[in-house]
């Protein structure tokens, strides 16, 4: 078998997945810490002020990577979701249901920290403009896959049916994305871009990408922290769980 | 591959697909009702039902904003390069509020005039430090490059 398949199949097993996870965790909280930290400094210390908005710009070193990582990490629980509908693979339904909870954080720091600033700038909390009902929507999504798995007894067959209401909302993604681009909005369009120059300055911009990057650790450090203890509780029953149990117990 | 996974996957697959094509000609359906708001071009050429209320949207003319003295009374033209309209607002406005500023006003059509009940202003997506915009202004008057020839290259990108 190709080293790459046999090391998925590995992964794939609850006993490793723990292990390996557990060994990841100190890293990767630190690089989010270390990362948010000089993101933070970079964007409130060190990035110049606008010259429309003057400090009032600083959000957007909030806002802006939660916004990207709701979508990030929706598109990561679907595919997951996609993965324990298909092949059943019981660390696939685990992973999709605990990115649920951190994306529904990330979605309402978005919406929270949009509305703070759209009072002052634009001169309301609120408008129901494509962008900000579909984020809105993103939300309730969220929501919808948290209520749907905790309301069936069953967990397997829970994550199941919360992820095929994953997979499904996955339609939502592109009309967030590209809401400002099809409809007219009050929201303004995409400033960094993928392709071509971004419309920020560079002094601006190196903080942003920093806590992009920082809050995607954030994410894998309370996936993996989240995905253990529900590994563990699913697999109770099992001998390297009680293993691991007992070596907790006597350490304690 | 098993019968039974290759079997969940065409299925799921074909769900999926069936899902997406809905929600398109979901958006393709509302691109044409879906109007967030309206420009004076299309107000002017009776694209509005009479006495709806409406969102206005477009760029505050330059020199049109008039402040009352002793209200929060102010007028202003919105236009949208092919046509303009007049608007009266009665109350507070948004710190981006100023000329040459994209705005959208919430309201009715009055006679020729349009009655704002809310101006919200709208924002753009670019981000300019103040000493490059500074720096920008200077190197404008220098060369005698008005304020709108800039901007007009820059939105031409």
């Amino acid at each position: 078998m190709n080293p790459l398949v046999l090391w998925f199949h590995k992964l794939g097993s609850p006993p490793y997945f723990y292990r390996l996870a557990g060994r990841l965790l100190p890293w990767l909280w630190g690089l989010a810490a270390i990362g948010i930290a000089a993101g933070l400094y970079g964007g409130l210390v060190l990035a110049p002020p606008d010259y429309q908005q003057s400090d009032a710009f600083r959000i957007i070193y909030i806002h802006v990577p939660s916004a990207w990582m709701s979508l990030f990490i929706y598109f990561f629980m679907a595919v997951n979701g996609f993965i324990a509908l298909v092949w059943r693979i019981k660390l696939s339904e685990i992973l999709a249901m605990a990115a649920a909870p951190v994306g529904a954080a990330f979605t309402f720091i978005c919406l929270a920290t949009g509305s703070l600033w759209g009072k002052p700038m634009w001169g309301t909390w609120w408008t129901w403009d494509a962008r900000l009902t579909s984020e809105l929507v993103l939300l309730f999504l969220y929501l919808g896959v948290i209520g749907l798995y905790h309301a069936i007894e069953d967990r397997r067959q829970a994550a199941r049916a919360a992820a095929f209401l994953a997979l499904i909302g996955i339609v939502n993604l592109p009309i967030v994305h590209f809401s400002v681009k099809w409809w007219n909005t009050l929201h303004q369009g995409s400033t960094v871009k993928l392709f071509g120059p971004s419309l920020i300055d560079s002094r601006m911009l190196w903080p942003l990408l920093i806590m992009a990057v920082a809050t995607k650790f954030a994410f894998a450090a309370s996936l993996l922290s989240r995905a253990r203890v529900d590994l563990l509780e699913l697999e109770s029953g099992k001998d390297w769980a009680r293993q691991i149990a007992l070596a907790e117990e006597t350490s304690a | 591959m098993n019968p039974t996974r290759k079997r969940r996957l065409i299925v799921i697959s074909l769900i999926l697909g069936a899902v997406g094509i809905a929600a398109a000609l979901t958006v393709l359906a509302l691109q044409q009702n879906m109007t967030y708001l309206y420009t004076p071009v299309e107000v002017l050429g009776g694209k509005v039902p009479a006495e709806a209320r409406f969102r206005l949207g477009g760029m505050v003319k330059g020199g049109s904003i008039q402040r009352s003295s002793d209200s929060l009374k102010v007028s202003f033209t919105v236009t949208d390069g092919d046509a303009e309209l007049p608007v009266e607002y009665n109350g507070i406005l948004p710190d981006l509020f100023r000329e040459k500023q994209s705005v959208i006003a919430t309201g009715t059509l009055q006679g020729k005039h349009f009655v704002a009940t809310e101006v919200l202003a709208k924002h753009d997506e670019n981000y300019v430090p103040r000493d490059v915009k500074e720096a920008m202004a200077k190197a404008h008057e220098k060369h005698s490059v008005p304020e709108a020839a800039g901007k007009a290259k820059s939105e031409a990108k």
